[in-house]
């Protein structure tokens, strides 16, 4: 997280909010409405799951995959998977066609790290399930228990483009901080595509205010973890009786969910600002042959050939280029570029103070790092297939290519580029309306002279 | 007929002037000059000394210029000289000794400003030492001034300036209803606040509405609610009233007991003269319109409200009153009162007539505003207005001039303003653009292609991780 809150927008270290008064009754109305002025809904429910065919014709093709781009390409969705790609396909009978008329065609973006799914109102806590409500770390923490498929947040990140989300709790500088899971962004009730996606860990002391843990302690309590999970695992039959194990610091169910992660079968989210740092759990990584992942990695790029050697994806946000801490000092535009070109698995994602709200300004990010010297189509892959590497779904999920998951968009310009938008989204072969609750409030108040219906009635 | 008056009448003249003033200044002593020149509170504390940097005359011949007053000049050019912006056309003159920058393929734009940022009172790096943007101890602190806590070594000024950003305001935070006084400061590294102080540029108040407020003083003896919001701020200029009243009886009888001075209800009683409106954050439509009653109970000016996310609600209202809508892009969502914000706002907003503009109130945000502005062009476009890219280009230069009564001197590029000038590599509305050369008073602080012309703060220098550079284009 970028320590410091918008000073104006989110004050630091909210208090305990007071009970919401219930209101009460409803005023009568002064004017009821009138059927007849009511407008039309302007909401296109959503299709029919991936019943038919849908071939998109002529697109120019982003496949980030083997095929490259396709000047003027096809893509066949049957059901909820891509069947075919190339140019000139025939419809099969009965298939949608949608002519893309040259536009930009790109598989669905991912979002990686964000809390899409866990976090409605950042501020108001009964809808915050990103961080354990105890101050106490945590890799039983699961966000996977919490997965709400009808946030308003995610119809917004949907109609921008992103598709899927890798959802975990936030930097908690707690050292463990609860495990992540990896959803797509469609049609409910269950978005769920792979639980225990990877364990957050919080390596950095906090900053903007009193630190409370320093270096030293976070790696001891870091290392200790570890091995008592190990040492439970070894003997996990014998655990519970009398004399089994040792007194352990962490809980069972903690023991429990740190299992797929020492046998390196489960990435640990690391998140690291400082190069030193970095260094330390490459190393760490390396020797107890741990799956890692870096987020953070504002100094990512001063350990970029370590990071490449032991092909560790980073998650960055490139756009971040400010010592926003004594941890971060050699924070740079160049750091996307720099990992790219050092053959770093580079994985772009907004870091603001808000990333379930902010997530649809993924592509924003990408374009920003091809703004300051990555490849466009490197930067396309690092929200698509690199996201996919990361997250262990790239059998799935990430390029267009038969046999993948039919998340595809089509975009009006450059998909990197701040004026482009999605003219139409898939998620696993279903196409989804382009409509969220910002566009109905937009709707609402289109049209401030009209006097009716009055604003409540439409 | 001529007198010659003799030496010693002269000298005798001389002396008695000099006595007469020697037994008159030390009874005027204490009191400020203003207050006995001119019945008026003073309103020139910590007055600025910025001088622009020296700069020879500069062409930018053959650009795309959008000058922030709607117009989009193809193959034009702008003179910048002697700091002010002394041509702008199709062809423009070019003195001796002029310095001529190729145009072709470049766009030229005013310089942004920002008008709520909290560089150098939240800076970088963010920790416990340097929170200076909220004095958090009551919720009415009208005495203090951002200006006071401003860090002029905050590298985010820099970056800020490698996004193009050439003046802003720096306010105070929102914990508090009345927060305090903004400033509004020229994007020039200085050693001292002073010195990047925007000559001539009015005060701001700086307000603010509903949560935050509540969150930090709900416990601590309130306001707990926003009907308490309410009655914080009116407490407040009902007592700057009646302190302006005991001056104003005071400089009229010329007589009488000297008031006590209170420089907080002082910096109040100028809101009530006008000569300090306010800024406003408030985020929703209901918030915005009690606070526009608010202001005509006691006669004062809110010149925008910031963060309005719910400005869409009611841009009609925004425009009968005069009273503009400083918006983002894009935020929403991050507590209650951002519920509802949607990417159309300032394209809404702006199309009602209303004076709409975006700001960052952030960092990072504050280096890419041109992106933010397209973004919001772009949404408008997409709900089917007519926005121009030459229309859009004043959201973040015309009307934050406007909005903080600047726009005399800066904000558009006309002939006699100060040449406070952008050059882009590109359409500034798109994400590829680069900010390459920004010009402040005519001088050119930021060249993208010339790394001495990159300045970095002192913070940064001889620290490690930057590979011991730092600065505007890190």
């Amino acid at each position: 997280m970028r320590v410091m809150l918008a000073a104006c927008s989110a004050l630091i270290g909210f208090a305990t909010l007071a009970a919401a008064q219930p209101s009460g009754a409803p005023r009568s109305l002064q004017t009821p409405p009138r059927p007849a002025a009511v407008p039309k809904p302007v909401a296109v429910g959503a299709l029919p799951a991936g019943s038919a065919a849908t071939l998109i014709q002529h697109g120019h093709l982003h496949t980030v995959g083997g095929l490259g781009t396709l000047n003027d390409g096809d893509v066949l969705i049957e059901g909820s998977r891509i069947t075919q790609v190339g140019a000139h396909l025939t419809a099969p009978d009965g298939a949608k066609t949608i002519n893309a008329e040259g536009r930009p065609v790109t598989p669905g973006l991912m979002s990686s790290w964000t809390q899409l799914g866990i976090d409605e109102v950042d501020l108001v806590a009964e809808t915050n399930d990103t961080t354990p409500n105890q101050a106490i770390d945590s890799a039983a923490f699961d966000i996977a228990d919490a997965i709400n498929p009808d946030s308003v947040a995610i119809p917004v990140a949907r109609i921008a483009g992103v598709t899927r989300s890798l959802t975990a709790p936030p930097a908690c500088s707690e050292v463990f901080c609860g495990t992540g899971a990896v959803i797509h962004l469609g049609n409910g009730p269950d978005l769920l595509i792979k639980r225990q996606a990877g364990v957050v860990v919080d390596l950095e002391p906090a900053g903007g205010a009193k630190q409370s843990k320093s270096r030293p302690d976070i790696w001891a309590k870091f290392r200790e973890t570890l091995q008592d999970a190990r040492e439970y695992w070894s003997q996990r039959e014998g655990y519970h009786r009398p004399g089994g194990a040792r007194d352990q610091r962490s809980t069972r169910i903690d023991l429990d969910a740190l299992g797929p992660v020492i046998r390196g079968e489960e990435p640990l989210i690391v998140r690291a600002e400082r190069a030193s740092t970095i260094r330390q759990i490459v190393q760490f990584a390396g020797a107890n042959r741990l799956k890692l992942i870096l987020v953070g990695g504002g100094e990512a790029w001063r350990v970029a050939r370590d990071l490449a050697q032991a092909q560790v994806p980073v998650v960055i946000d490139p756009n971040l280029n400010l010592p926003s801490s004594f941890s971060d000092l050699g924070a740079t535009l160049q750091n996307a570029a720099r990992l790219d070109a050092a053959g770093v698995t580079v994985v772009l994602q907004p870091r603001s103070n808000n990333p379930a709200h902010d997530a649809g300004t993924i592509a924003q990010m990408a374009g920003n790092a091809v703004a300051n010297g990555m490849r466009w189509d490197h930067a396309l892959a690092a929200i698509t297939r690199n996201a996919a590497q990361a997250w262990g779904i790239a059998d799935t999920y990430g390029t267009l290519e038969p046999g993948k998951d039919a998340d595809v968009v089509i975009w009006n310009g450059d998909p990197l580029n701040v004026t482009s938008a999605p003219t139409a989204v898939f998620v696993r072969g279903e196409r989804m309306p382009l409509v969220s609750r910002q566009t109905k409030l937009r709707e609402r108040y289109r049209d401030l002279k009209r006097k009716t219906p009055p604003f409540g009635y439409r | 007929m001529e007198r010659k008056l003799p030496l010693w009448g002269a000298a005798a003249i001389v002396a008695f002037v000099l006595l007469l003033a020697w037994a008159i200044i030390p009874a005027l002593h204490p009191m400020p000059k203003d207050e006995a020149v001119a019945d008026q509170f003073p309103n020139d504390q910590f007055p600025s000394t910025y001088k622009p940097l020296p700069s020879r005359p500069v062409v930018i011949r053959g650009a795309t210029i959008l000058t922030g007053t709607d117009k989009e000049l193809a193959k034009a050019s702008i003179l910048l000289q002697d700091g002010k912006i002394a041509a702008i056309g199709a062809k423009v003159p070019e003195p001796p000794g002029t310095v001529v920058i190729n145009g072709r393929g470049k766009f030229v734009t005013p310089g942004i400003i920002d008008i709520h940022s909290h560089l150098g009172v939240y800076p970088s790096p963010s920790n416990e030492a340097t929170q200076d943007g909220n004095e958090a101890v009551r919720p009415v602190t009208a005495e203090v001034r951002s200006e006071n806590s401003v860090w002029p070594q905050d590298p985010g000024f820099t970056r800020a300036l490698a996004g193009g950003v050439t003046a802003m305001q720096i306010l105070p935070g929102s914990a508090n209803l009345i927060g305090g006084r903004s400033v509004v400061l020229k994007n020039v590294p200085s050693r001292t606040t002073q010195g990047m102080k925007f000559p001539d540029a009015p005060y701001d108040l700086k307000m603010a509405c509903g949560e935050n407020p509540k969150r930090v003083y709900g416990e601590k003896g309130g306001p707990q609610t926003q009907m308490g919001d309410v009655a914080g701020y009116r407490a407040a200029f009902e007592k700057a009233l009646e302190y302006r009243d005991k001056w104003r009886r005071y400089w009229k009888s010329k007589s009488g007991d000297k008031p006590d001075r209170d420089i907080g209800l002082e910096t109040l009683a100028l809101v009530l003269d006008k000569k300090i409106p306010v800024q406003m954050h408030c985020y929703r439509a209901d918030q915005m319109a009690t606070m526009i009653d608010v202001a005509k109970e006691f006669g004062f000016r809110i010149a925008a409200f910031h963060h309005a996310v719910e400005a869409y609600k009611v841009a009609d209202l925004l425009r009968r009153n005069g009273v503009c809508g400083v918006m983002w892009a894009d935020w929403w969502g991050f507590k209650m009162e951002a519920y509802d914000g949607i990417p159309e706002n300032i394209a809404m907003v702006d199309h009602a007539g209303a004076c709409a503009m975006i700001h960052s109130d952030d960092p990072i945000g504050i280096q890419r505003l041109n992106q933010e502005v397209a973004k919001a062009m772009a949404a408008g476009r997409r709900m089917g207005y007519r926005i121009t890219r030459a229309h859009a280009v004043a959201w973040m230069t015309r009307n934050p001039a406007y909005a903080l009564g600047i726009l005399k001197q800066t904000g558009t590029l006309e002939k006699g303003k100060m040449a406070d000038v952008v050059m882009w590599d590109t359409d500034p509305l798109s994400v590829y653009a680069h900010a390459e050369k920004v010009f402040i008073d005519g001088a050119l602080i930021y060249d993208r292609d010339n790394s001495r012309l990159s300045p970095r703060t002192d913070f940064e220098a001889g620290q490690e991780g930057n590979g011991g550079s730092g600065g505007a284009g890190q």
